[in-house]
Formats: structure tokens, C-alpha cells, sequence
């Protein structure tokens, strides 16, 4: 901490030099914080421990990742949109592939679908798991981060298992899935979900009722519902307001339709009740993983789409089409009609759009990527206005989000 | 005016009846209307679908770099309600000289960073921006890395 160091004042926006009235002191937040879940930096005016202003420095991890998409073909494009939230993976992939797959109007067996529903609820889990874990140890509970840690491996493992890889696995292609479903998955996935609720339980044990999370986390970090929708606010921060909003529901995609669950929905609108909302989602989540899995379609895990989808190993060693097929497919991959699309889909932190604009070859003409951290970190200075610099963490915590999927 | 096969989308309908000097075109493909609005006209007519028609959210801005093609930059705007559970999309074109346009941050505070992130990697301007400056590379980058002209590899020396 430092006496308004005059370089700090320079970079916060609309600082005028003080002549008058109480000393203000700059305090400079990262980006290398333990507590900012990445590489955030954020410029804090205090006046005493009252946060006066609060800039937000975004960029310390911008890949370039969309202008690499342009250089690769589209299926390549699909192992780039993994590093965009490293937390949830697989949301990212569905959304790009859902979004590639209309350009291509092209129909995905139910069983794929079903599949991909499954695994991008076993990934809102992973994700929640993260978030609960870390933004407990923020504020002082060290247990519950080794307890989520458990679960979360345990998540991992399906993974491997499905993919091969635990984190980046890039297990959804377009047209379907990039493996056959290994033997046994049901029942690892079962052996899991049967015990995960009850896990659930264990971690609210240690917190809900936990006079300390609730002195830190009840009446903290509110911020209005219409500021929140004009600041581009989404996910489980809108349902904590009261606003029933989840893209499953509204605009279903991949046969969310066919799911039944809730949206669970709070009216405090503070870091508890955001708290809250993301344990019942994962008590939702694993409902949702439960049906995918007993209602399991038969059938294909990839479209019936030759000049997209890449064929049977057994068929290319029987079938002229089939070797030909997978030549060109490798060598310089499909063309995607003309076109653009923006498909959204509800990614753990809230909405994700994948807007894809082709131009009739083989490679995306542009990508972009609409990710949740982006526009919810845009609130934390409306958000941290006003308040305690010692609740900062619990605020900025409470918006889960992930600064590889803010900068790209 | 409003291409004939639009009248059918309210939204559509709307911004004709609103300003019909302000539609310059739109489409309907796969499922999600496009319209294509005069740029002098974005401000007044993304008033007009925030408040009248209630699309309360903008989703994201972003832009399209067709060069060598002129007009060259086509900025986007995807705008979502929430109560009519709809999306609609806006494209301005701006030609490729000194592109600018006028920023839509009065309607909705979140565009400040959405067109903060355009102008970085598009060097595209916005008129009347609260705070226009580089948010993804670093202030003193040159070069505007999105643009089709700009290259996906290579060291400066």
C-alpha cells in the first residue's frame, strides 16, 4: 500500500488530483493475486476502507485465440475454443459446434446430443466444484477446497476416460463426438452421481448454516437487477436477482427440451444468495446427468454426414468412398456454406455465443466469442462501489469468472 | 426501406415504422433476422428497440473484416430480449478509411468495453466513448491485430 502514487492515479479513469477534503490512497490489485483467479488487475481508490472507485485492467492473458481460428480449418478451430475457459471446456465446444452445425444444417443423432448434454452438466459440475472451492478458501474455509478437489477429480477421470485427456479434452466434433463412448461409462458416471448429492449436502453442511461464511457473504456485493442487464451481467448473478433467465429453458439447444429440471432463482442478490443458486444448480445438474444416463437414446454418436464426419476406421479399409472421404477430410477439411450465425448457450458463468461468420471455404471466416467473464467482470466497479475493501473478495468471487475466458 | 420478405418479423417491422430512412436491408436465415441499419441512424434506432421494443440486453458488438471488399468493416451488434425470449441482430458498414461510428454506451453502459475491444483489435472508432482505449493489447501495441491486412505470425524488429 502506497500514498497515491502518481502513476496509479494517472491510469485510473477520471482521477482528478486531489486539493481538498479526505486523503484518498490507490491501491493496486494484482494481476498477480491469489485471490483474482488469474491475472486480473484492479485499480482501487479507498477513502478509509470505503471503496470509492475500482477500475478493472483487462488483457494479461489475451491468446489471440479468435485470429487463430482463422488461420486453422473448422474442425482444428474446435481444440482452440478448449483454452478459452480452461474451466469448462466442453460448454465452449458445444457452443462453437452447435453454431458450425447450423451453418451446416446438419442433424445430429439423439445419442450424441443426449452425450453432449451429459458431459457439459458433468463440466457445470467441475466448474461449480472450482468456483466453490476457491471462493470459500478466499474467505477462510480452507476444508471445502480439498472436499470439492475430491469430486472434481473423480469428474476428471470421466473424462480421461471418455477423451483420453483430463482437462482439454475436445471431445465434442462438429457432427457429433470424437470418440465412440468407452465401455463402462455408465457406470462410472453412475457409481459418481449416486454419491454426488450426498456430497453436495457435505459442503453445505460446512457452510450454510456456518456463522462466519454468512457474516462474510450475506448482505454483501449487491448490485441492482437493471444495472446488472445493462451491464451485461448473466448466469447465476441475473437468478440470485430473482430474474428466471437459463438459455436451456429459453431457447433450448442439443434436446435440452427433453430434460426436466429447474432453474433455481433467489431474490437477496447478495454473495449468498449466489452462493445458493450455483449449489442447487449442481443439485439440478446431476438430476439432468441422472435422466442422460437412463434415458440413453440407441443409436449413432456421429451425424450420417460423409464430407464432414470422419469414417469408420473398418469401413475406409473395405469402401473406395470411404478412403476418399477421409483423405480430403484430413487434407483440407469441409466447406461450410456462406453464411453467419450466433449460437448462445448457457456455459456455467451464464451466457456464451459463439458468433461464426463463413465464407464458403474450409476455414472460419471470423469467430467471435461472446464469454460470460467478459461481460460480468464489466459490473464489478458498479458492484464494488461503496463497500469495504475487506469484502472485495467475496464480491469479485461471488461473479465466478475465468480470465481466459475475459481476455481470449 | 424494409425488404419485402421482412414484414413478417415484428422487429423487423418495428424499426421500418420507427425510421424507414434507417433500414438499409436485413435478411432471415437460419432462424435469426439480421437488419442492416445506416449508421448515422444506430444510436436513435437501438433507443428505440431498447425501450419500445424491450430487447433490454446487448449481448456482444463485434465486427467483420471483409478487405479488400468496400464498405470494408461491417460492425454487429447482438442484441437479446429477454421478456420476448428473442435475438436480433444489427450490422452497420463502415468503409474502410477511417472507420467510425457512433457509440451506442448511452443506450447500454455495457457496450463501453465491447467497443473498447473493437476498437483495439478493429481500429474502428467509436464517437462519444466514455473511455476509448486499448483493453487487450498493451496501449503502445501498433496495429490493429483482427484486421484481415494484419498478419497471424511474424516478430517485429
Amino acid at each position: 500500500m502506497s500514498d497515491v502514487p502518481g502513476q496509479f492515479m494517472a491510469t485510473l479513469e477520471h482521477a482528478e488530483p486531489q486539493t481538498s477534503g479526505p486523503r484518498r490512497m490507490v491501491l493496486n490489485m494484482g494481476p498477480q493475486h491469489p485471490s483474482t483467479h488469474g491475472v486480473l488487475r484492479l485499480l482501487i481508490e479507498l477513502d478509509g476502507e470505503t471503496i470509492t472507485k475500482c477500475e478493472p485492467d483487462i488483457g494479461y492473458l489475451h491468446t489471440g485465440i479468435e485470429k487463430e481460428c482463422e488461420v486453422k480449418n473448422y474442425q482444428q478451430a474446435v481444440t482452440l475454443t478448449d483454452r478459452v475457459d480452461y474451466l469448462a471446456p466442453l460448454s465452449n465446444n458445444l457452443a462453437y459446434c452447435l453454431a458450425v452445425e447450423k451453418l451446416l444444417q446438419l442433424e445430429i443423432p439423439p445419442q450424441a446430443q443426449w452425450m453432449r448434454v451429459m458431459l457439459t452438466e458433468l463440466t457445470r459440475l467441475n466448474s461449480h466444484l472450482v468456483w466453490l472451492g476457491t471462493h470459500a478458501i478466499d474467505i477462510g474455509a480452507m476444508s471445502v477446497f480439498l472436499y470439492c478437489f475430491r469430486e472434481r477429480e473423480e469428474i476428471l477421470r470421466i473424462f480421461e476416460m471418455f477423451s483420453g485427456q483430463r482437462m482439454m479434452t475436445s471431445y465434442f466434433r462438429i457432427g457429433g463426438l470424437a470418440l465412440e463412448p468407452p465401455r463402462g461409462w455408465h457406470q462410472r458416471v453412475k457409481k459418481f452421481i449416486d454419491v454426488f448429492p450426498s456430497r453436495v449436502d457435505e459442503y453445505e453442511n460446512l457452510l450454510t448454516g456456518n456463522p462466519i461464511w454468512i457474516g462474510r457473504t450475506k448482505g454483501i456485493g449487491f448490485i441492482s437487477l437493471e444495472d446488472m442487464l445493462d451491464l451485461g451481467v448473466t448466469g447465476p448473478m441475473l437468478r440470485a436477482a430473482g430474474l428466471k433467465i437459463d438459455t436451456r429453458k429459453d431457447q433450448p439447444y442439443s434436446s435440452y427440451d427433453k430434460f426436466d429440471f429447474e432453474v433455481p432463482t433467489r431474490t437477496e442478490n447478495d454473495v449468498f444468495a449466489r452462493y445458493q443458486v450455483r449449489i442447487e444448480e449442481m443439485r439440478q445438474s446431476a438430476k439432468i446427468i441422472r435422466q442422460a444416463m437412463d434415458g440413453m437414446p440407441p443409436g449413432a454418436w456421429k451425424a450420417d454426414s460423409p464430407h464432414v464426419v470422419l469414417p469408420d476406421r473398418e469401413k475406409m479399409k473395405t469402401q473406395m468412398e470411404a478412403l476418399i472421404y477421409h483423405f480430403k477430410i484430413v487434407t483440407e477439411g469441409f466447406r461450410v456454406p456462406a453464411g453467419e450465425v450466433y449460437h448462445v448457450i448457457e456455459s456455467p458463468r451464464g451466457e456464451l455465443g459463439y458468433y461464426v461468420v463463413s465464407d464458403g471455404t474450409a476455414a472460419p471466416y471470423r469467430v467471435h466469442m461472446r464469454t460470460p467473464s467478459f461481460g460480468n467482470l464489466q459490473a464489478v466497479p458498479r458492484m464494488v462501489q461503496g463497500i469495504l475493501i475487506a469484502d472485495v473478495i467475496a464480491s469479485i468471487g461471488s461473479m465466478d469468472f475465468v480470465l481466459g475466458d475475459t481476455d481470449r | 426501406m424494409i425488404p419485402d420478405n421482412l414484414r413478417e418479423h415484428s422487429a423487423a417491422a418495428a424499426v421500418d415504422k420507427f425510421d424507414g430512412d434507417a433500414l438499409m436491408g436485413g435478411k432471415h436465415e437460419l432462424g435469426e433476422l439480421t437488419l442492416e441499419i445506416a449508421p448515422a441512424k444506430i444510436v436513435s434506432v437501438c433507443g428505440f428497440l431498447k425501450y419500445d421494443e424491450k430487447f433490454v440486453r446487448l449481448s456482444a458488438v463485434t465486427a467483420v473484416d471483409r478487405f479488400p471488399a468496400e464498405p470494408r468493416f461491417e460492425v454487429v451488434y447482438q442484441l437479446h430480449s429477454v421478456e420476448r425470449k428473442q435475438r436480433l441482430r444489427l450490422k452497420c458498414r463502415l468503409p474502410g478509411a477511417q472507420p467510425a461510428i457512433e457509440s451506442v454506451t448511452p443506450v447500454w453502459r455495457s457496450a463501453n468495453w465491447y467497443e473498447r475491444e473493437v476498437f483495439d483489435l478493429f481500429g474502428i472508432q467509436f464517437w462519444n466513448h466514455p473511455n476509448l482505449k486499448r483493453i487487450m493489447m498493451p496501449d503502445d501495441w501498433e496495429g490493429y491485430p483482427l484486421r484481415k491486412d494484419y498478419p497471424v505470425t511474424g516478430t517485429r524488429i
